[in-house]
């Protein structure tokens, strides 16, 4: 647990997320954004690690993240995502989508975009739950069981699916360019196709067990048919999109809601995962090594449960995520922070650094994670 | 008890003239709802006034840098109920001041000897000052010559640091090469001062005695007049034997009464004992310095060892009960505290962390800390979380989630059962068929499942289909909540088995869902009409016993009851009635009918 120390920052931070970097450079992230909720006043803001922070007089430490602006934001911070380097697109509480434009030089924010009833209930507004963006293009989901399709810059919307859903919304995630992915809070993953016409998926998975509440999911960078989902009993599932409808490994993680999951965008044999509970857990699937590899901090076993064998898969890091066991390969479990602490809500991970917020009202930042 | 100890402040409310009207008023939780009432001071009513005002009381909570402290703090105390740890710096320096203060006196508990070396690096933590001027000083030209030069160096031999005194003496040393024996003199004195070590093996006595030579020594000096030539020298030797009305002059430099104790205790009775400090205390107070703020109060009752004047004292001065809390909390882990019990029963470090957690309840973010200290409160911490927790607002679907994960972590069943109820009405209120079933399922509410189920029924009824069939097709084990949404989804598989043409699997259940009571008796008449056109086939679908328990079935349905009509079209299963029917008996005539068609049609099979 070497180099993470706590920020706090007066409010409880639901979302943080890495400005990305291009990927030619080697360079690694030094900014990132974070959005607030359960405040009376919540707030999208913009921070620093880097040496182009600006220093105050009572952070010493060395890499502490420095405030560079911040904005009003109605609503609590659903979700948050970089549109490119300059804009973000957030999620609000009251059915709004806004994008954010990052002016570089006067290290100031302003809103460039808004579509304040993007998701409502006939009287009232409904939360917008999630959001995801390949620019120009925006996709958003909410509490009302929409999905609507905006293009940055462009006013209006480009398609609604109405009741796509019959419950909330909780996640929304790329599957291919024209193809989405969400889950809800009847632990069902819809995947939508945007050349077909109409307000049916193309397809629907969900366990045979307990219909438990999904609420975060996330694409293996480089295979489009693994995915992971956490939900709200804590369990991490491994599904493979192309065959059955069920997940190909259970394993459990969290012993409550597992907020958000993502596997590392360039080593995806790692997997990052936050939780309710409080821990932050960095899973690691290492196929070569006989020995397992000390990560430091606290390690725990995993039990995990093989719902079905891969069919085909070559890959022996996919095999090791698939299978949740070392007979192929070698998966371990590191937690991530200090114990006791209140629930993490968001993470994200890129390169070598880590940044993750908590119901603490503190922020983390790892700048030297093992992978 | 009962006479009040401070006079209470008053706050006034914009707009209210207090001679010419009432005000009304009504406790909450944390704060004071006022409002104007008719009443007029000459009689007769006012016309009202349309404002309600809310008077916080506690205004730090809402304070940005307060609330780190709070967090900060939160995550200390919860690592504290299970091992003490590190005390914390806090940057607020009156608490700091106290909170150090209470360390050295109760939780340290420095023995003579030591004591005064610990007060003494308590005073010095709190006067920053003087390093600040001497690097001034030392920066300057000419520090010897500079205006502030002989403050530094009395500040210096005051706070007992004698090197640093010596260091900067050795400045003015160097411009006065005549007087150089008169400071080395001085600087011998300054050096050879007995500092008592409770490392070594040195006795109380010794040190006394030590001490009391090197004192005779000064005074020696002091009567040769050594340093008559040079007041500010001959000051400090003064001090150093402990002269009160030296020290008098350099009140300013002292600047407030404990410093100005701590410093003649130094010079005077270096090996004072804890219990002999108040008696010191109290004279300074009465008679050299007037105790004006709260924190004096605060500071005279530390000194007094008297822990719950302290308690009682900070929690007057004092904004909200964070400081008051985790100080108690602390002093109560050293057991220092006795139990002192209220007269409601609970002990003083539960009733005041009940204070501070709730008052952390009323803030609109800063609730969720609240919780962990309810959880420590072993008598009433459950009582009060469990009426607090109702009240947070649940304006999205994932503040809900979080707090029925506290409730059901505490197993506070009827909490969640009360939460999730008030979400899934919500949900229900939208139309949100689907939200509102997952609340029900996490609540294990079957009663509120069977409301969603006639929900979806109705509007089954009313529109001739299903809404929402991505939920009933995939209700899965849930189904098995209510009887009611065991029905529905039993219905719907009927549905599509019917749609699938597999008529004799689509007529086996729809049987049974009538013979094995899943479905209510409102629904059998939908029911057996669904049956008609299976009956009406030219292919036999029903079996002999079947048809038999069909009719069997309606017989139970119209006897001794009045036949409900339903109100769906017929022409939901595509079935088109070939003849006029009358309205009271339609479809009842139409059913007997069609029995009796089939069971002659049996007949007719078993004859031949």
């Amino acid at each position: 647990m070497d180099g993470i120390n706590a920020k706090y920052v007066s409010k409880k931070i639901s979302k943080t997320r890495w400005r990305p970097v291009s990927s030619s450079s080697l360079q690694q992230p030094d900014i990132f954004a974070t959005g607030s909720w359960d405040n009376e006043d919540n707030s999208i803001s913009i921070w620093s690690i880097g040496e182009n922070g600006v220093s105050s007089m009572d952070d010493e430490f060395e890499g502490d993240p420095q405030l560079l602006c911040e904005y009003k934001h109605n609503g609590d911070v659903l979700d948050l995502q970089f549109l490119d380097q300059d804009r973000i697109v957030t999620a609000s509480s009251t059915g709004a989508v806004t994008i954010f434009r990052h002016h570089h030089n006067s290290q100031t924010l302003s809103v460039s975009q808004l579509w304040e009833r993007a998701h409502h209930y006939p009287c009232n507004n409904a939360p917008c739950t999630g959001v995801v963006c390949n620019s120009p293009e925006i996709v958003t989901v909410g509490e009302d069981g929409r999905i609507m399709l905006f293009r940055a810059d462009q006013e209006g919307v480009l398609r609604t699916i109405e009741m796509a859903d019959s419950s909330a919304i909780h996640a929304v995630t790329f599957l291919r360019t024209t193809e989405i992915l969400t889950v809800n809070s009847i632990g069902q993953l819809k995947l939508w196709d945007f050349r077909q016409p109409g307000n049916e998926p193309s397809q629907i998975l969900s366990l045979t067990g307990d219909r438990v509440p999904l609420h975060c999911v996330d694409r293996h960078p480089n295979q489009q048919h693994i995915v992971a989902t956490g939900g709200q009993d804590g369990m991490l599932c491994i599904w493979d999109v192309r065959q059955g409808n069920m997940p190909i490994s259970l394993m459990e993680a969290h012993t409550s809601e597992m907020w958000e999951v993502h596997f590392h965008p360039s080593n995806p044999g790692h997997l990052f995962s936050c939780s309710e509970d409080g821990s932050l857990l960095h899973w690691e699937t290492s196929s070569n090594t006989d020995t397992p590899s000390l990560q430091g901090g606290r390690n725990t076993s995993i039990i995990s449960r093989s719902a079905i064998a891969p069919a085909g898969g070559n890959q022996s890091l996919i095999n090791a995520w698939l299978t949740g066991d070392s007979s192929k390969g070698h998966l371990e479990t590191t937690h991530m922070l200090p114990s006791q602490m209140l629930s993490v809500n968001s993470l994200d991970v890129l390169g070598q650094c880590l940044v993750c917020g908590t119901d603490g009202e503190a922020i983390y930042v790892n700048r030297y994670v093992p992978i | 008890m009962e006479e009040v100890d401070v006079e209470p402040t008053t706050t006034p409310i914009p707009g209210f003239d207090s001679n010419q009207k009432h005000l009304g008023f009504v406790w909450g939780p944390g704060d004071i709802l006022v409002y104007e009432t008719i009443y007029k001071a000459s009689g007769g009513s006012a016309g009202g006034c349309p404002f309600v005002h809310e008077v916080r009381k506690d205004e730090d909570i809402y304070s940005p840098i307060l609330r780190k402290l709070f967090n900060e703090s939160h995550h200390i105390f919860v690592g504290l109920q299970r091992i003490r740890e590190d005390l914390p710096m806090y940057h607020v320096s009156s608490l700091e001041l106290i909170w150090n203060l209470c360390e050295v006196l109760f939780i340290d508990a420095a023995p003579a000897g030591s004591l005064v070396l610990h007060l003494l690096d308590w005073v010095r933590l709190h006067k920053a000052d003087v390093d600040e001027k001497a690097r001034e000083v030392l920066a300057s030209e000419s520090p010897a010559e500079h205006q502030a030069y002989w403050d530094v160096v009395i500040s210096y031999v005051l706070q007992g640091r004698m090197d640093e005194a010596r260091q900067v003496l050795v400045k003015q040393a160097a411009l006065q090469p005549a007087a150089r024996v008169m400071f080395k003199l001085l600087d011998n004195l300054l050096m050879k001062m007995p500092i008592f070590n409770p490392g070594e093996t040195q006795t109380l006595t010794e040190f006394d005695v030590k001490w009391r030579h090197w004192r005779e020594e000064v005074d020696h000096c002091l009567q040769d007049q050594s340093f008559a030539s040079n007041r500010h020298l001959e000051d400090i030797c003064k001090i150093l034997v402990g002269d009160e009305d030296v020290l008098l002059e350099y009140k300013e430099l002292l600047s407030t009464w404990y410093h100005f104790l701590v410093t003649r205790l130094l010079f005077s009775h270096p090996t004072v004992k804890p219990t002999e400090l108040h008696y010191y205390a109290q004279v300074l107070t009465t008679t050299l310095y007037m105790i004006q703020k709260p924190l004096d109060s605060i500071l005279l009752a530390a000194f007094e060892f008297d822990i719950h004047q302290v308690i009682k004292d900070c929690s007057i001065a004092l904004n909200n009960w964070w400081f008051v809390g985790h100080l108690t909390d602390l002093l109560d882990h050293c057991k220092l505290l006795q139990s002192h019990n209220l007269h409601f029963g609970s002990n003083l470090r539960e009733f005041l962390l009940l204070e501070y957690a709730s008052g952390l309840f009323t803030h609109h973010s800063l609730w969720q800390l609240a919780v962990d200290y309810f959880d420590h409160c072993p008598e009433f911490g459950r009582v009060y979380l469990e009426l607090q927790i109702e009240r947070v607002p649940l304006d999205t679907e994932r503040k809900a989630l979080k707090v029925i994960r506290i409730c059901e972590q505490r197993q506070m069943t009827e909490q969640v059962r009360s939460i999730c109820k008030i979400m899934a009405k919500k949900a229900l209120r939208n139309n949100r068929l689907g939200s509102a079933l997952s609340w029900s399922i996490r609540a294990k509410d079957a009663a509120f499942a069977t409301l969603i189920s006639e929900r979806f029924l109705q509007d089954y009824c009313a529109k001739g289909t299903f809404s929402d069939l991505d939920l009933i097709d995939n209700l899965g084990p849930a189904m098995l909540l209510s009887d009611r949404l065991t029905f529905l989804g039993k219905y719907r598989e009927f549905h599509r088995l019917y749609g699938e043409k597999r008529f004799s699997d689509a007529a086996k259940l729809l049987l049974s869902l009538m013979t094995a009571k899943i479905a209510p008796h409102s629904f059998w008449m939908t029911l057996l009409t669904d049956a008609l056109p299976l009956l009406e086939q030219k292919e036999v679908i029903f079996s002999a016993d079947q048809t038999h328990e069909l009719m069997f079935c309606l017989e139970e349905l119209t006897s001794g009851k009045s036949v409900p009509t339903p109100d769906r079209p017929m022409q939901v299963l595509g079935y088109t009635p070939p003849y006029p029917l009358s309205n009271v008996c339609f479809p009842f005539n139409l059913l007997i009918h069609c029995f009796i068609i089939c069971s002659n049609l049996y007949s007719c099979l078993a004859r031949g």
